[in-house]
């Protein structure tokens, strides 16, 4: 390993990488909170809802669970163009992992509501709160706290799952470091790289969500 | 004087099974009801039914003027909106058996809540009233713990003054320390005894029969659904009319 000359190269492809780090957090960010939010309908519907709403969403779950994400990402690039509607690469991964995400999230989100005991609603509701404000107030509150060491952990999944995107020619890091590497040979030392910054960037993740699990722990 | 609470007629089946099978009980102002009668006699599912945790079938209840849960329109029984009927709960106050407190609250936000979002009262109102609450029920002192930070019995009395703050016109409570160690029992029903004691209009199911022979203006009976027996305690305690009862006393703990 010749580490003055990686130097030198990672200096000159640090604009290529960086774009290709931003592509990656752009991805995850927006993978995670679109996912999220379709997941926490989803976890309502598989709670409250109507059994066919119920049943149809059961199958949307196990179906997203059930396919590779590989599939997934491959499906939502190709399957959808035939069908006329137009993706672009960058779209249609983040479409995919969204729909990964939904899944997750929708069956967390349902084993965290079905986990609060039934006298948590009828105390709530006993006061006089409408179903409305004991899931915001009462039942939210708890579910989240539940919810967020494994939300992040879906978090993280995504982050690692972006990597899949390189197949449909997005640049995102891990095609940016092959992009890179193509030109300079230095596979080991960009693809150690690449691992170390996939690394560094769910570690920062896992503390922040330990962080905020701390603070909004309760005694 | 017109009584405070009436149901008349009362029927509930969980499915196929009734539970209630024709309930009728009156009570005035400051009357204190205790229920007894053996496991699965329908004590809880009457509370319930007065709470509108639970529907029903047939019959009705009226509070304080008002037909509880369901309206006569047109020859036809229809159920109160969901608003109606969330306005109506908070009429009645509900101690559990398991308290229920929110365990992501501290114990004054606990009593805060229905304030603020039923009665809409602004915060500083809101404080006042639940400080006034857990300062009498001995309370005060522990207002910012979290339920997970006190005892069975503190979190109990937090319960109830959950309750009583939205100044209901009656106060239900179901076997409110039976979930408690023996030696927290005393505290919990000396504040249920304060509360009788000032006037509260109570409707309780309890298992402490001493108790309910000490704080009620009426005792009754349940069995299989029905009440069975009803009366002053010292008759229901002293001189009790049917088999049924003398047995169930026979077997009851004083
Ligand atoms: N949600 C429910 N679904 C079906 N059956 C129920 C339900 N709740 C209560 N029951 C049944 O209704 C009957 C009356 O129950 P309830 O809880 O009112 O009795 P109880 O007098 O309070 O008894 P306990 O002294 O054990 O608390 C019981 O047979 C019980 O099994
Ligand atoms: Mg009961």
């Amino acid at each position: 390993m010749n580490f003055s000359l990686f130097l030198t190269e990672l200096w000159n492809a640090r604009l290529s990488l960086l774009s290709g780090l931003g592509d990656t957090i752009l991805i995850s960010v927006a993978s995670v909170i679109l996912g999220s939010v379709l997941g926490v309908f989803v976890g309502l519907a598989m709670t409250y809802g109507a059994k066919w709403l119920r049943f149809v969403v059961r199958l949307y779950i196990d179906f997203l669970r059930g396919t590779p994400v590989f599939v997934l990402i491959l499906a939502c690039f190709y399957i959808l163009s035939v069908v006329g509607l137009d993706l672009t690469a960058f779209q249609a991964g983040v479409l995919a992992l969204t729909l990964f995400c939904s899944s997750h999230v929708g069956e967390i989100v349902r084993g965290a509501l079905s986990a609060i005991p039934q006298g948590q609603t009828e105390a709530a509701k006993s006061v006089g709160l409408t179903f409305g404000q004991t899931f915001v107030y009462v039942l939210l509150p708890q579910a989240l706290r539940q919810i967020l060491p494994t939300w992040v952990n879906t978090a993280t999944e995504i982050v690692k799952a972006s990597t899949l995107l390189s197949i449909i020619g997005v640049v995102e890091l891990l095609l940016a470091t092959q992009q890179v590497i193509s030109r300079t040979y230095l596979s080991l030392e960009f693809y150690l790289f690449a691992g170390f910054v996939y690394f560094l960037l769910n570690f920062v993740i896992e503390q922040a969500g330990r962080a905020v699990e701390r603070r909004i722990s309760i005694p | 004087m017109s009584p405070i609470l009436t149901i008349s007629g009362l029927h509930k089946s969980f499915g196929k099974v009734e539970v209630l099978k024709g309930i009728d009980l009156t009570m005035q102002q400051g009357d204190v009801v205790s229920l007894i009668g053996s496991s699965g006699s329908g004590k809880t599912t009457l509370l319930r039914c007065v709470n509108l945790l639970e529907d029903f079938e047939q019959g009705s209840i009226e509070l304080a003027g008002q037909s509880i849960g369901y309206k006569q329109e047109g020859g036809q029984r229809r159920r109160l909106s969901e608003r109606e009927i969330a306005r109506q709960r908070a009429m009645t106050g509900m101690a559990f058996q398991q308290f229920n407190l929110f365990p992501h609250m501290t114990a004054i936000r606990n009593v805060m809540l229905g304030l603020i979002k039923t009665k809409k009262m602004p915060k500083d109102e809101a404080r006042a009233i639940a400080e006034k609450w857990l300062e009498r029920v001995g309370m005060g002192q522990r207002r910012d713990h979290y339920p997970g930070q006190l005892s069975g019995g503190q979190q109990q009395r937090v319960a109830i003054a959950r309750a009583i703050a939205m100044n209901p016109q009656i106060m239900l409570f179901d076997e409110v320390t039976s979930a408690l160690d023996p030696e927290l029992v005393a505290e919990v029903l000396a504040v249920v005894r304060d509360l009788a004691n000032e006037g509260m209009t109570m409707l309780l199911v309890t298992h402490e029969m001493r108790f309910a022979r000490d704080v009620s203006s009426k005792v009754v009976f349940m069995h299989q659904g029905r009440i069975h027996e009803e009366g002053a305690p010292e008759q229901i305690f002293g001189a009790p009319k049917t088999e049924r009862l003398q047995g169930f006393l026979a077997n009851s703990e004083f």
